[in-house]
């Protein structure tokens, strides 16, 4: 099967939202900033329930915060 | 370094150091009689039993000083929540750990097979203990910095 890359748009919608720093977003969604750190390099593909708080403090919907790049087979 | 690769550095060094310190004040205890006496398999039976409260003890002091220099070095009062990636990385950290804990059970039984005295056994199996919590925290340490 092939492996989904999944990118996301945090850094951005950070900026968009008032410029709000990973330890903030980190507390507002309960978990500690060295995951926020994680999710914006791509380097930790968070639970279904993290993905959509993210989505949910920034106002969008999923899909606008995460993303497919691209699937490597 | 975040406060959960320096948590899994202090584990790491507190996991060797305990145990060498305690095996080397242990071993000047050793009996010295025939290696299938009852007195040997009574000295490793309180050797295991011992280092659990001793490892309990001298692990809550390590980390109490640890904290304490967490502190003056970061002025962070309280350890960072731990979330769904913590628990992630624990947990294949913790399989690594439990595949090295087989082999060296099953080295140890082997070595009995072997016919060597059971001091080698129960001395493989301490090593074991060991090298496994070695792989835990080097593991943890690994997918913190790479990424998970």
């Amino acid at each position: 099967m092939a492996k989904l890359l999944i990118s996301n748009n945090i850094r951005r919608l950070r900026f968009n939202h008032g410029e709000i720093t990973q330890q903030q977003l980190a507390d507002r969604v309960e978990v500690s900033r060295q995951t926020i750190i994680a999710i914006e390099k791509g380097n930790y593909a968070p639970s279904l329930e993290l993905a959509f708080r993210l989505a949910l403090v920034f106002e969008v919907s999923l899909e606008a915060v995460f993303f497919v790049e691209k699937s490597t087979p | 370094m975040s406060y959960q690769e320096k948590r899994n550095l202090v584990n790491l060094i507190s996991a060797v150091l305990i145990t060498t310190v305690y095996s080397v004040l242990m071993s000047q205890r050793y009996p010295q009689s025939d290696p299938y006496s009852r007195e040997v398999f009574q000295f490793w039976g309180a050797f295991f039993l011992i280092l659990i409260p001793v490892s309990i003890i001298a692990r809550i002091v390590i980390y109490i000083i640890f904290h304490i220099l967490n502190y003056i070095a970061t002025r962070e009062e309280d350890a960072p929540i731990t979330d769904e990636r913590d628990d992630l990385i624990e947990l294949r950290a913790g399989r690594f750990s439990r595949y090295v804990f087989w082999i060296g059970v099953m080295l140890a039984m082997g070595s009995l097979v072997m016919e060597l005295s059971p001091a080698t056994m129960f001395i493989i199996l301490i090593c074991t203990g060991v090298v496994s919590e070695i792989v835990s925290e080097v593991s943890q340490i690994y997918f913190y910095r790479r990424g998970f």
